[in-house]
């Protein structure tokens, strides 16, 4: 008797932690979406931000500078990551490899913020200011261990029969690793970029003291740059009730981009498989 | 000696023919060179005599695959190197006693770190001490209980929960959380538990409490990942023992499956405490930020995370940056331990290389 209470009492404490974790995520998501889409209009997508207390204006230049130093980043982490992966898989069955896997983790591990700080000093000390190319340099860090870890563990996945049969037609092993393993692979290494992609579009932490923010548009890459980020947390815990609302617009973009690039992943993916392995 | 050899009954044994045929070596042995993943040795040695050579193509590409693979070593040493070296300055002036000053003053150039590490640990903990069950409770629904039809969309929610943007957490936690602690969760506490002196003081909604809270619904993901995998990783006739045994649901998932998964969920909490540590965002935005140690967790607090987003460009003078970056550095190396020995306990677990995700 006693034992079956137990087991029911167990049952329902699971059912309701389940609830309890779904709860905040639905909740996130519909004060998302509800305070958000009120103020998302086309004022607020071309326009930039107005001086506090006047209300208008929008977060086209965050939006722009997201993009900008994401473009960086991705320039940064997606070569050196795929680079190190192919390394850890093709070559890496050594004590060098076990070497570069453990640094990979510490990467990966390293708080956000301790990455910011090194960015400040490597990259904006040196420029004597803040900097779109610091921030992507930050984020760009940030991506090679996902990106590096996805792409070993895709590579491994090929069979070495098809490594063989190209060298059997004399492939040179370059070649064969570019074209035909990497290209095997290419599904789950693009998905591992997406992650690594979503990861980093929603970091503040890094950005704070590398691309700053700014108030004005600017495309160049030496100077201070708004990012959505930075203006969702400026925003957030402004004074001004008009900026509380362009940060919950803010923070409906960025998460509308965030989950943009993982559906445009589950596409990608799911075509690549259709043209069928290699 | 007749010049023909009988077949039959060679004069020495073949296996240890002093001259071979060719000049080349016995396959066999040359397949002995051969390591996993590099290809076979025999395969190379044709290739490398093959006319049109490819040999300086296959190294140049070696050495590039190679300069990207130390380029990630190399930015570790950097990182550390640049901690250590800015600092220095901290270093020499307050020595390891940095870590229990209780004073941060950067006026007068005084620094103590321990307001920060209290409220890194508070907080924290915190988070884990509502996390943990949470997560476990959650994981056991996946793999144990969920009709298999909804499985996989309740994975994915929770994994979803990861994906959201720290800035987001913080935001919610500012206009919805906190308003909620301070109406309703708050004066609740102070009435029932206000005696254990957790709970007491003027109830702002943004504090330690908050703090602990959102950090919480961020490390579930992490820790419920993890504790899914390993308890995937139970060999399915532990459960299928304890059944037979008669033991309920209950016990099953108790006896046959959370006791042999024990290691690897640890290791998933401390995983999920390397997170929380060095949560920066949202814990910044709600925690109240204000460098005191208080009892009651109603009080604003300060993390080490949290103070370096604060101040970091504010910093006035080099000792204060220096100081900064000298909780930076302590920060990374407590994470660094927590993940490492976190890793440990999962690996051995599951027993090879778990997922780079973390």
């Amino acid at each position: 008797m006693w034992r079956r209470v137990t087991n029911q009492g167990a049952t329902i404490f699971a059912v309701v932690t389940a609830i309890v974790v779904i709860v905040p995520l639905l909740a996130i998501f519909a004060y998302l979406v509800f305070k958000g889409i009120g103020s998302v209009n086309i004022a607020f997508l071309t326009q930039t931000p107005k001086p506090p207390g006047e209300t208008g204006g929008g977060m086209a230049n965050a939006i722009v500078g997201t993009g900008l130093i994401l473009l960086v980043g991705s320039a940064i982490g997606l070569p050196l990551g795929i680079g190190a992966g192919i390394y850890l898989a093709e070559y890496g069955r050594n004590r060098f490899g076990d070497v570069i896997r453990f640094t990979a983790d510490v990467l990966n591990g390293m708080p956000s913020i301790v990455i910011g700080i090194v960015a400040y000093s490597l990259v904006v000390v040196p420029q004597k200011h803040f900097s779109a190319f610091s921030g992507g340099v930050a984020l760009g860090i940030m991506m090679i261990p996902t990106v590096a870890r996805a792409t070993e563990e895709m590579l491994l996945m090929v069979p070495n029969v098809i490594r063989e049969a190209a060298y059997g037609l004399g492939i040179p092993k370059w070649r064969t690793t570019l074209s035909i393993s990497l290209r095997t692979a290419s599904a789950g290494v693009i998905t591992g970029c997406m992650l690594a992609f979503a990861r980093v579009a929603g970091e503040t932490a890094p950005l704070l003291f590398t691309a700053f923010g700014n108030q004005f548009w600017n495309l160049k890459l030496n100077q201070p740059t708004a990012a959505l980020s930075l203006q969702v947390f400026t925003y957030a815990i402004s004074p001004y009730d008009d900026w509380h609302k362009q940060a919950w617009a803010g923070a409906l973009i960025l998460i509308m981009l965030i989950v943009g690039a993982v559906a445009a992943v589950r596409v990608t993916t799911s075509r690549g498989k259709l043209k069928g392995v290699g | 000696m007749p010049d023909t050899v009988d077949p039959m009954n060679p004069p020495e044994p073949l296996g240890q023919l002093q001259r071979p045929v060719t000049a080349m070596p016995p396959l066999a042995q040359m397949d002995q060179t051969r390591k996993p993943g590099q290809g076979s040795a025999v395969l190379q040695k044709i290739r490398s005599s093959h006319p049109r050579s490819s040999r300086i193509p296959d190294a140049t590409f070696r050495v590039l695959i190679a300069l990207t693979a130390v380029s990630v070593f190399v930015i570790v040493v950097l990182v550390v190197w640049e901690l250590i070296d800015k600092s220095r300055l901290s270093l020499h002036q307050f020595g390891i006693s940095f870590f229990w000053g209780r004073d941060w003053d950067p006026v007068n150039g005084n620094f103590g770190a321990l307001p920060f590490i209290y409220g890194t640990l508070v907080s924290s903990f915190l988070a884990l001490l509502l996390a943990v069950p949470l997560s476990i409770g959650v994981a056991v629904y996946i793999t144990e209980m969920c009709p298999v039809r909804l499985r996989a969309y309740i994975s994915f929610l929770v994994e979803l929960l990861a994906a959201i943007p720290s800035v987001i957490y913080g935001l919610w936690g500012i206009f919805v959380l906190a308003p909620l602690l301070r109406e309703y969760v708050e004066p609740f506490l102070a009435r029932t538990l206000g005696w254990t002196g957790f709970f007491t003081g003027p109830m702002y909604g943004l504090g330690m409490l908050a703090a602990g809270i959102i950090m919480a619904i961020m490390v579930v993901p992490v820790i419920a990942s993890i504790t899914r995998e390993v308890m995937t990783a139970v060999p399915q006739n532990q459960r299928e023992a304890v059944l037979a045994l008669g033991a309920t649901r209950w016990e099953m998932i108790r006896m046959g499956v959370l006791r042999n998964a024990r290691i690897g969920i640890v290791g998933g909490v401390i995983l999920g405490l390397g997170r929380a540590l060095g949560e920066t965002m949202a814990v910044t935005m709600v925690i109240g930020n204000r460098p005191e140690i208080a009892k009651s967790l109603f009080a604003p607090g300060y993390t080490m995370a949290s103070v370096i987003a604060n101040e970091f460009t504010e910093a006035t003078g080099d000792l204060y940056l220096s100081a900064l970056v000298q909780i930076g550095l302590a920060l990374f190396i407590v994470t660094l331990i927590v993940n490492a020995l976190a890793r440990l306990l999962v690996w051995s677990i599951t027993g090879g290389t778990p997922r780079a995700s973390a």
